[in-house]
């Protein structure tokens, strides 16, 4: 590895591609990692384009040219120096709420596993070789190529301010920056906490952010949620200033100071200086004389495209930087093509990912002999800083000629809306809106073309009058990120059988990006389905014609409480008939839970036993033959010897095979039906009580051994855990509950894979909510932080309670959050603003619920009706089933095979009955 | 085995009379007494164990309605090949009684067995894609199904 045999190396793989040989470039290799077609056959028709940087924009130009490239041209290369998978640049500031950089990478990572992709990741490319086509990563390695695509974006542009290099002093641009930042503001916090004879006092963190752009607000924003101060440096008259005009940049100053961050416009920074002790970043002097004390800041003037492997490579570039390209994308190398930011086109380059992905798709369109065209930038933008809409696309200052504006703005709430329109006030040209974005999704691809109505119609606030409906034209884009038309959505509909806004997004990636166009998906997939004359029936089967949600609400108002008045009062009538007929096993077990949720006494008490569901009914979990398992209660995961002995000696006695669950309890198996009373009894004498691992309910609340044994442990987690699970104990809900606390941040107990997770922090519980693991794993998302116990307790009772009442039949929290109308931020609103002033009425119905709690084994045992449906033949109600049969395995029981029956394998030892009883059980007091 | 008969079973829950077992014994040798009727909650249904009139066993799933009237159809879930069908849910179609598998959720006719709604499943190898029904009758409060 001695650079001169290195050069010597380079040179010679070069030649030798030149000759048209690869076969010797094996011999010549220094290396032995080999990536590129001479380390495989490869057939001669596949061509390889190497991709440059791993940002947003290669990651959709991969993703494009995999899905369009049906024949398997091409293979892909990809360098990316960031050692990780393109990641989603435009969500930066999601960091601070997902734990593991992961969760915002983009895209499906399986196409980093497709065999015709190959991500370098951490691998800087250092130069070009446009003659003989290859180029040279950071390792010396050469790649030939036969087509070059440059993604290498932008680099956050530092202006020489002096001080700029002091430590504090930040920029805003990648998961590393992130990452940095927040390392730096947790050990200036550290730093600033004093213990004093009153206790710990905390010197706030205090943070300034030069520029006052899109980025700079997010910037702003992720210090607020790091728990530090913020001012916003602005060297312009306003806010957001290529997005926004004046008066939109006036009223956005007014919202963000309401989210606590101080804005400074018309301000230059003179020099960051150092503090006189730390010599770290310490404060600011301005132009004007002023001065602002600071321990960390972020710099978010604006970006540079990183050209310099063009410039090296003698392509040309703009005035202002960047690769220069046509409308194909292509530069002045046939061979060579630049997107994304990095991209000079039409004079300047774009620093939005929308034009980016356009570009992406237009060079994999020409790649395949294609013939588009870059069709213009979409400007259009949405600022994503939580609970502060800005919104603008267009001409938004107003600067074609005679333009017309319609303002509408009202300081007092913050609201400033504008659209610019062309002289005789029909045609849309652009538009303006800060603290209320909701006509940005409709109005945006309206853009260029004639409003219909009055425009003022569209500004007004919701209720002042209803907007005009826009059927867009086909050709409208609706979702910039992935360029999305308003008529590829409706051929979904039409032409792919799409009949929600779920099978929209999968089919066409419409709204997947940033989101912001999902209420007009949503409208124009439900207007096409309409006049396609889909009906989507929301109906819960042929008897109930409401959700599960709207039948929840029903019986509550109308205070039912049997199926047979439920059915009678709300149930379908078919035409012809006289009543809606016994219900199915789809209606009879969602009443059953919804009976159990509003406090109906015992589920097998009356007529309520006829609609539980297959293990509801026994109280256990059926299994593939018929038998059933059976899970005590162990709250939290904690259990006396004691307790483990009686659940051994229950399970020897009665010949069960045993398995730890991953709840953290025991589960046994292979119960017979008329066996379960009599294991009950042994477990309910011993101190336990059901489980409810057969019901749609709480399952269980896993834990980490928490603060009270381990070294780690910040707070105890077993004891949260049991209270959690002893009151939440037995209720029921739309799909089953499962929680977990952890004692610290290392998360031992994996609560962030639960549907309520808790984590304990110095200062109290952090309450995740929503998450889950099974078929579709999703992590569960931040709902509150720094909780005591009492307020936890009373944030998950509402939490719980929403679900239970406005949730799908089988629909788990994660998906019922993702589609409660304003998401997650809407319920963190409901259980803790009392938006809907309903915490009330949820936290009386929880604490009904945990009055009410009985063991519902217990119940059984001490009521003869109940027990006698536990027999297994009602004219032979202790002779088990005949056909049982079981054979050995590892030391224990299983269901023999067909296979092991017809050869007479079985084990009759293992499949009679262990444990003969009477015939008849005991009757408890 | 556990005696067919009703009368060599003196459980608590089925005391069916001397008088009655004689009568139906006499009237129809594969009628079988199976429980009172009360001893079946309404749409929920019960197992018994029967013998056809070859003397082979089979298990049957008994079902009372709402209208007190008792259907039997297999107790074996040709979808599941385990004997369940008697814990399904009990419901209707278009009116039409039916009761869900327990375990796959086939839906099937009570009065008929057959299957009006497979899930989309084949059934396990060896076993038809319908239950067998078997007649029942109530006299004097006693459920009698026949096994054929």
């Amino acid at each position: 590895m001695r650079p001169a045999s290195l050069t010597r190396a380079r040179d010679g793989v070069s030649k030798m591609f030149a000759s048209g040989n690869p076969s010797l470039t094996v011999r010549s290799r220094w290396l032995p990692t080999v990536d590129d077609m001479s380390s495989e056959p490869t057939p001669r028709s596949t061509r390889h384009v190497v991709v440059v940087g791993g940002g947003p924009v290669a990651q959709r130009f991969v993703e494009a040219l995999r899905s369009r490239d049906t024949d398997g041209a091409w293979r892909i290369s990809v360098f990316a120096d960031e050692p990780r998978k393109p990641y989603d640049r435009v969500g930066l500031t999601r960091y601070f709420e997902v734990s593991d950089p992961e969760e915002l990478t983009l895209g499906d990572p399986a196409l980093w596993d497709d065999p015709r992709v190959e991500l370098h990741s951490g691998c800087l490319v250092a130069s070009i070789d446009r003659e003989n086509r290859t180029v040279t990563d950071q390792f010396g390695r050469v790649h030939p190529y036969d087509e070059l695509v440059l993604a290498t974006g932008s680099n956050a542009a530092m202006p020489p301010i002096p001080g700029n290099d002091l430590p504090g002093v930040f920029v805003y641009r990648t998961i590393d920056d992130v990452a940095a930042l927040r390392g730096w503001v947790e050990s200036k916090r550290e730093a600033g906490r004093v213990e004093t004879r009153g206790g710990v006092v905390e010197k706030p963190v205090r943070g300034a952010v030069i520029g006052g752009g899109l980025l700079g607000l997010e910037a702003a924003g992720a210090l607020k949620a790091l728990g530090a101060q913020a001012t916003v440096i602005e060297f312009g008259t306003h806010l957001m200033g290529v997005q926004c005009d004046l008066g939109g940049g006036q009223a956005l100053k007014r919202l963000i100071n309401d989210k606590g961050i101080a804005v400074r416009p018309e301000t230059a920074t003179k020099q960051m200086a150092p503090h006189h002790r730390t010599g770290d970043v310490g404060h600011l002097d301005f132009n004007d004389g002023g001065r602002l004390d600071v321990d960390v800041v972020v710099v978010a003037t604006g970006v540079r495209p990183r050209d310099e492997l063009a410039r090296a490579a003698g392509l040309p570039v703009g005035e202002r930087g960047g690769a220069v390209v046509d409308l194909t994308c292509r530069t002045e190398d046939p061979n060579v093509w630049a997107i994304g930011e990095v991209a000079c086109i039409e004079g300047r380059c774009l620093g939005l990912v929308a034009p980016g992905n356009t570009m992406a798709e237009v060079v994999v369109d020409r790649l395949l002999g294609g013939g588009a065209e870059f069709p213009g930038a979409d400007t259009a933008t949405k600022l994503k800083l939580s609970g502060v809409d800005v919104a603008s696309f267009g001409d938004a200052h107003g600067r074609t000629e005679n333009c017309v504006e319609v303002v509408w703005a009202d300081p007092t709430a913050g609201v400033y809306k504008k659209l610019v329109l062309s002289d005789d006030a029909t045609t849309l040209l652009g538009g303006v809106f800060v603290g209320d974005a909701t006509p940005y999704a409709s109005l945006r691809p309206m853009l260029g073309a004639q409003l219909p109505g009055d425009p003022a119609a569209f500004l007004l606030p919701e209720g002042a009058g209803a907007a005009p409906d826009i059927e867009l034209p086909d050709d409208a884009n609706v979702c910039s990120c992935n360029n999305v038309s308003a008529g590829t959505i409706r051929g979904a509909v039409t032409d792919h059988d799409c009949t929600s806004v779920g099978d929209v997004k999968s089919c066409t990636k419409a709204g997947t990006t940033c989101g912001a166009c999902l209420p007009l998906v949503k409208k124009i997939t439900e207007t096409e389905m309409e006049r396609a004359g889909i009906e989507v029936s929301t109906a819960l089967c042929e008897h109930f014609a409401m959700t599960r949600a709207q039948l929840f609400d029903a019986v509550r108002v109308a205070d039912l409480h049997s199926f047979s008045d439920i059915i009678e009062r709300f149930g379908t009538v078919p035409e012809g008939a006289s009543s809606a007929g016994r219900g199915c096993d789809i209606c009879k077990p969602v009443v059953a839970s919804i009976l159990a949720s509003q406090g109906n006494g015992h589920i097998l008490s009356g007529e309520q036993s006829a609609l539980q569901d297959t293990n509801d009914h026994m109280l256990a979990n059926m299994q593939k033959d018929g038998t059933y398992s059976v899970v005590p209660r162990v709250p939290g995961g904690e259990i006396t010897p004691e307790g483990l002995i009686v659940i051994g000696q229950v399970a020897q006695d009665f010949g069960l095979y045993t398995k730890i669950t991953g709840g953290q309890r025991i589960d046994m198996f292979g119960a017979r039906v008329e066996q379960l009373p009599e294991i009950w009894k042994r477990l309910v004498d011993a101190g336990f009580e059901s489980g409810h691992a057969y019901g749609k309910s709480l399952r269980t609340v896993k834990s980490c051994v928490g603060s009270t044994w381990c070294r780690y442990g910040v707070q105890d987690s077993v004891g949260m855990a049991v209270e959690l699970e002893l009151r939440y104990r037995g209720l029921r809900s739309p799909h089953k509950l499962k929680f977990g606390v952890s004692g610290c941040a290392r998360e031992c107990a994996e609560a962030r894979g639960k549907d309520v997770g808790v984590i304990a922090t110095d200062k109290g519980w952090n309450l995740y909510v929503a998450g889950n693991g099974g078929q579709t794993p999703k992590h569960a998302q931040l709902l509150a932080e720094d909780l005591d116990s009492a307020t936890l307790l009373r944030t998950i009772d509402r939490f719980l309670m929403l679900y239970i009442r406005t949730a799908d039949r089988l629909q788990r929290t994660a998906p019922w959050v993702e589609e409660y109308e304003g998401g997650l931020e809407a319920i963190r609103e409901v259980v803790l603003e009392d938006s809907l002033g309903i915490t009330d009425d949820l936290d009386a119905a929880m604490a009904q619920h945990v009055g009410a709690y009985e063991d519902e084994w217990k119940a059984v045992l001490e009521d003869p009706d109940k027990l006698a449906r536990f027999g297994s033949f009602v004219n032979a109600p202790t002779t088990p089933d005949p056909d049982l049969a079981y054979v050995a395995e590892r030391g224990q029981k299983r269901p023999a095979t067909p296979e092991e029956i017809a050869a007479g394998a079985v084990d009759p030892a293992l499949s009679g009955p262990v444990l003969v009883t009477g015939p008849t059980l005991e009757v408890r007091a | 085995m556990t005696p067919f008969a009703v009368a060599d079973t003196p459980t608590d829950l089925v005391t069916p009379t001397e008088a009655t077992m004689t009568a139906i014994d006499t009237a129809a040798p594969t009628w079988t007494a199976v429980c009172r009727l009360t001893d079946l909650a309404p749409e929920r249904g019960a197992a018994a164990l029967l013998e056809r009139a070859d003397g082979s066993p089979v298990q049957v799933a008994v079902f009372r309605l709402l209208d007190d009237s008792v259907h039997a159809v297999q107790q074996l879930d040709p979808y599941a090949a385990a004997n369940v069908m008697s814990r399904g849910i009990v419901g209707t179609r278009g009116g039409e009684p039916t009761v869900a598998s327990p375990v796959y959720k086939q839906v099937f006719a009570l009065r008929t067995g057959e299957c009006l709604d497979t899930g989309g499943k084949e059934p396990k190898a060896g076993l038809g894609e319908h239950l067998e029904s078997f007649p029942t009758e109530v006299r004097d409060g006693v459920v009698h199904v026949r096994a054929t």
